[in-house]
Order: C-alpha cells, then structure tokens, then sequence
C-alpha cells in the first residue's frame, strides 16, 4: 500500500479525478433529492375491475374539468381492487361483482384490518351471447340450451344438437377465461355455479380476440360484456334469451325471448344483465372531494352510455344516492 | 466400384458441395429477410393505422372516454421520468460494479458466486422484477405506486445487463494498455482513470442504453408495481402516481371502441420514435467518444 501510495502523482492530478468522483456521489445526491419532496395527498386512488374501469375514467374525465383533483385509475381486476382495498392502498374498487365476505385476500381482510366499506351500484351490464352474422337461425336460445352447451362435461359440437330446427354445422365456442368477471357471472347465471363450465372452447381475455374469432367462423357462438356488443362486435348477431328456467332449474311459464338492448338490460327483463359496484372505504367517504365524485359519479348517467353500458333505472340511482348521503363518516350504515 | 465410377461422383460431390454452399447462403439470407420483413410489416400496419391520430394535440392532451379526442401527454411524461431516474440510479451503480468485478476482485469462488447470479439475474422474468418491486419498494419500504418504486424496480431489471455489458466493454481494453501505464508508474486509480476506462466508456454507454430501451418498452414489472392505466396528469416528482407509454398503449387496445385501436397504434409510433431517438443518441455518443481515444 504504502509502495504504491509513494509512485501517486502530484496534486495538480487531483482535479482530474472529480468528475468520477461525482459520477459515484450520482445516486446519493439524488436519493436526497428525491426524499426532499413528497406528493400531496390531494387525489383519489381508484383501481379494479377491467370493465368498469373505463366508467370510472370517463366519469374522471368529466368530473376534473370541475374539480381541481387527481383521480387515478388501475385496472387490477376486480380481485385485485378489493385486495388493494383491504390494505388500504386505495380510496376506491371498481368491481363487476360483489365482494366475496370470507375470502381471505377480501372480505376477510377488511375485516381484520378495520376497513369498513360502502357499496354502490353505479350502471348494469349485460352479458351479450353472439354468433357469427350468417347465422339466421340461432336468433333465440334458452338458458336451458345454452346450459347444454357450456356446461362442465358438455360434448355439443354441433348445432344440430341444440336443436332440431337447428342446421348439421359444428358449433365452435369463445368466451372469457377463467379469471374474468364476465366468466364469474355467465357460469353462475347458466350452469347454476360459479366456474362451472366446459373448458374445450377459445378462451381470451382479451374481448377482442372473441370478436375476432366468431367474425370468422360460420359456427361460431360466444359470449362477452355489452360494451364489447356495442363496439367492436356490432357487426355479429345478439342472440335473444329466454329464461325457460330459474336459479334453481325450476322451469318458468311464459317466459319470452329478449334481446340483448340497452331498454331490456335497464328495466331488467333481458336474463344476462349484471349490476356494476364501486366499494369506497369509509374512511374515503369521510373525505368532501371522495364524496363529491361518487355523487357525480350517481348523477351523471350519460357517461356511462358513452362507453356503451346501460345506466341504473332511474329510482334505483336515487336509492344509490339516498344511501350516501345516509353514510355518515364513521357510522353504521 | 470402377476407376470410371468414382471419378464421376467426385464430379458430382464437387457440384453438389459448390449447391451446399450456395443453399447455405440462400438460407441465411432467408433468415435475415425474416427479421427484416417482419418489422416493415409491422411499421406498415402501425403507420397506416396510426397515422391520422399523430398530431400535437395527442403528444400534448390527457387521455379522454373519446379515442379521438385521447392524448398521450401522461404517459410521456411518465416514461421520461422513470426511465430518466432509472437511468440515474442503474449507470453509476452498473458502471461502478463492473469496474470492480472487471478490474478490482480477485478470481476466488466469492467473485466467480456473484458473476453467475448477476448472469442467471439477467435472464429472469421481468415480471418476477414486477413481483419484488410490489413487496419491497411499493409495500415495505412504503414507496407506493409511485414513479420512485417504478424506477427502482426498472433499474434492477436493467443493472445485471449494464453489469455484463460493461463488463464486456472493460474486458475488450487491451491488457498491454494497462501493463503499459502500471508498467509506467502510474497508481491502479490513475490507470484505470486515464486509460482504461475512455477507452472501455463507449462500449458501456452502447450497452447502457440498449439496457434502458429494452426497459422503456417493459408493460408487466410496472402493471405489477402499480402503474395505473388512467393518470390525467403529468409526475410532479418522484412520489408522484405515474403511467407508462406500454400501459397506456395496452389500455386503449383493449377498449371495446374499435377507433381505439388507431389510437393505440399513434402511441406505438410515438414509443417507437423514442426508442430510435435513444439508440441513435447512443450511436452518436458512441462515435463521439471513439474519435476521442488516440493510442
């Protein structure tokens, strides 16, 4: 050591060294730089479900041209959301479902941390069955059909099967996977249990990719959210449902065929049609400007047309609205 | 076999060595048009798709329920300023590291542990990234879903390739020019100072930044650490909520409107933009530099 330190150069080297030196100091000075500012806590955290999620921004949208906030928005899904919420990570969830009481990552959570929530229902869905636009005979199906199509150990492959009007053509299916809201719903409003279904069909995510694919097969059926109906699938054909049975397969008398429109979802006699919440913490409620955009959010149904869903009826937003102003920070509900 | 016999199919091994040669040579060059045509169709279909949504007004709006009235200005930004901190963070820690593995550690087995992890490292997942970036920076150091936690996360992604690239660079410095100047009286400092590093410093650059546009374009790590998809607004500092131009593109694809997908396809030209400018500023800084050493 001391060897080497008696061949260093003389001091008029040491200015060269600096910036080296200061390419080493980078990450300190800006570690300090960066603890020195913190955000403001003036904005709203929203995150959840994919479907409701572009409700919640087209409601932002229009709420921030008069409110000077932050509105946030994530897109987690709608499990995702009410983990988050039950770590009180967030203000608000977007869901496409209730939530599940006993799960250990949602109601469960909640419960053990203390984080009590409210739920609003903010505008309905409907759950639109498809087929390829040829197809001119399959312009009505029962629950009861499509139960024998999609559910668990189903072998329909052809649509003759259906039905004996029906033509010799083999059936070809798409739907959701099973991580979607969407998939939740259809197998507990047709097969009778959530997550039960067939799983030999196309299965995306992506709604997109089921537009695509029932565009592109004679035989095709399949099934995805209004909004998707109402945009890049308008050109299949809605397939009307009856609902010759109930929840319990017990049949129905004079039940009739109704077609997937905004009117039938919104007076709710088409069968498919499924509410869409937001759950607000009440410690967010206990907030002015939580509270502001969750009453814009009830007042504003326009909105959620633009983004092609169907807006509550009428005194059901009222009695939405009844119940946050009910809400008193902190109380019961 | 006659005499006759075997001189014919050595004709004919010749010819058919010669075709060998020429097949070979077809079918590399089948391979390159793969790459190359595969992104022109790409560019074709993204430019004529996109196109009419580019103006001023998409890179300078917020992101609106209209596809033709939805802008990219938060999302922009949001990538300029975590791969900006990414990059603060990630080249002197990267740089620094490969200088002393390269340059400083002896050859032992400690040495030998660290260059496999940091080479296995550089090979994981990134939503793996994704996953540590949620439960150390975003929950336990309490970061949230900041741009901070976002460029924290990135700049792990990225450090084991700048690790290995610089390492590569340094690696390249011929040894004589180091023997030279130790062999001259000069301190190891002053050798690595004065010679190694100008000469290793644009190779480590061009890896640095072929590191960070590789990160520009992740999607999953920052979905995970918490990138929201809709943010009417631009970071005002690290602690700031942020989006991303990846999550921004992937948000709007997924939309059920089908102009939508023009939009999505006007951010891809804005990504791929970036991403050129970047590369094209580190061939220039590459070529700055390179002019600069004298042997």
């Amino acid at each position: 050591m001391n060897g080497r330190r008696r061949w260093t150069a003389a001091p008029a080297n040491r200015a060269k060294r600096r910036p080296a030196l200061a390419l080493a100091a980078l990450p300190l000075a800006a570690a300090t730089l960066l603890v020195a500012c913190r955000g403001g806590s003036d904005d709203i955290a929203v995150d959840g479900s994919s479907t409701v999620g572009p409700i919640t921004e087209a409601m932002a949208e229009e709420f921030l041209k008069q409110a000077d906030l932050r509105v946030s928005v994530g897109i987690s899904g709608t499990g995702g959301g009410f983990e988050k919420l039950c770590r009180g990570e967030i203000d608000i969830n977007n869901a496409s479902r209730p939530i599940d009481e006993d799960d250990e990552k949602e109601g469960a959570a909640c419960a053990r941390r203390g984080i009590e929530y409210v739920e609003f229902k903010v505008a309905l869905d409907g759950l639109t069955v498809v087929t390829h636009p040829g197809n001119d005979f399959a312009a009505c199906l029962t629950i009861s059909q499509l139960r024998a199509i999609w559910d668990a150990g189903s072998e329909v492959d052809n649509w003759a099967q259906v039905d004996a009007s029906f033509p010799d053509l083999g059936m070809k299916l798409y739907g959701p996977g099973p991580d979607s809201g969407t998939f939740d719903y259809f197998t507990k409003a047709v097969n009778g249990t959530t997550d039960q279904s067939r799983s030999d069909y196309t299965a995306s995510e992506d709604d997109y990719v089921l537009v695509q694919g029932v565009e592109h097969d004679a035989g095709a059926l399949g099934y995805f959210g209004f909004a998707y109906y109402q945009g890049e699938g308008s050109g299949l054909n809605g397939v009307a449902v009856k609902r010759d049975i109930d929840k319990n397969g017990e049949p129905v008398e004079g039940a009739a065929c109704v077609s997937p429109t905004v009117d039938s979802i919104n007076d709710g006699t088409y069968p498919l049609a499924r509410p869409l919440f937001l759950y607000v913490t009440r410690d967010a409620l206990a907030d002015a400007d939580v509270r502001a955009f969750v009453e814009f959010y009830l007042t504003h149904p326009q909105y959620v047309t633009d983004v092609g869903f169907v807006p509550l009826p009428e005194e059901e937003y009222r009695a939405q609205l009844d119940l946050l102003h009910d809400v008193s920070p902190g109380g019961e509900r | 076999m006659s005499a006759e016999q075997l001189q014919l199919s050595g004709g004919a091994r010749t010819s058919f060595k010669r075709w060998q040669g020429r097949a070979f040579a077809a079918l590399a060059f089948a391979c390159t048009l793969v790459g190359v045509l595969s992104l022109a169709v790409l560019m074709y279909e993204v430019l004529s798709e996109g196109a009419t949504r580019l103006d001023i007004a998409f890179l300078r709006d917020l992101p609106s329920r209209f596809p033709e009235q939805a802008g990219f200005y938060p999302a922009i930004m949001g990538s300029l300023w975590v791969m900006g901190l990414t990059a603060l963070l990630a080249i002197p820690i990267g740089m620094g590291a490969a200088i002393y593995l390269e340059l400083y550690a002896g050859r032992n087995w400690l040495t030998r542990i660290i260059q496999i992890n940091i080479a296995n490292l550089a090979g994981v997942p990134s939503i793996i990234y994704g996953i540590l970036g949620l439960a150390v920076f975003v929950r336990a150091m309490e970061f949230e879903r900041s741009v901070l936690a976002g460029a924290l996360t990135m700049a792990l992604l990225v450090l084991p390739v700048v690790i290995i690239a610089s390492q590569e660079a340094l690696r390249a410095v011929p040894p004589s020019l180091r023997d030279g100047a130790l062999a001259l009286g000069a301190t190891r400092w002053q050798t690595i100072r004065g010679q190694v590093l100008p000469v290793a410093f644009p190779g480590m650059l061009t890896g640095v930044i072929l590191a960070l546009s590789r990160a520009i374009g992740e999607t999953a790590p920052l979905i995970m650490v918490g990138a929201f998809q809709y943010i009417p607004f631009a970071p005002d500092g690290v602690f700031s909520r942020f989006t991303v131009m990846p999550v921004q593109i992937f948000t709007w694809s997924a939309r059920p409107q089908a102009a939508f997908r023009e939009t999505a396809a006007a951010g891809i030209i804005v990504l791929l933009a970036l991403l050129l400018t970047l590369n094209s500023v580190a061939i220039y800084l590459r070529n700055r530099y390179q002019r600069k050493v004298k042997w």
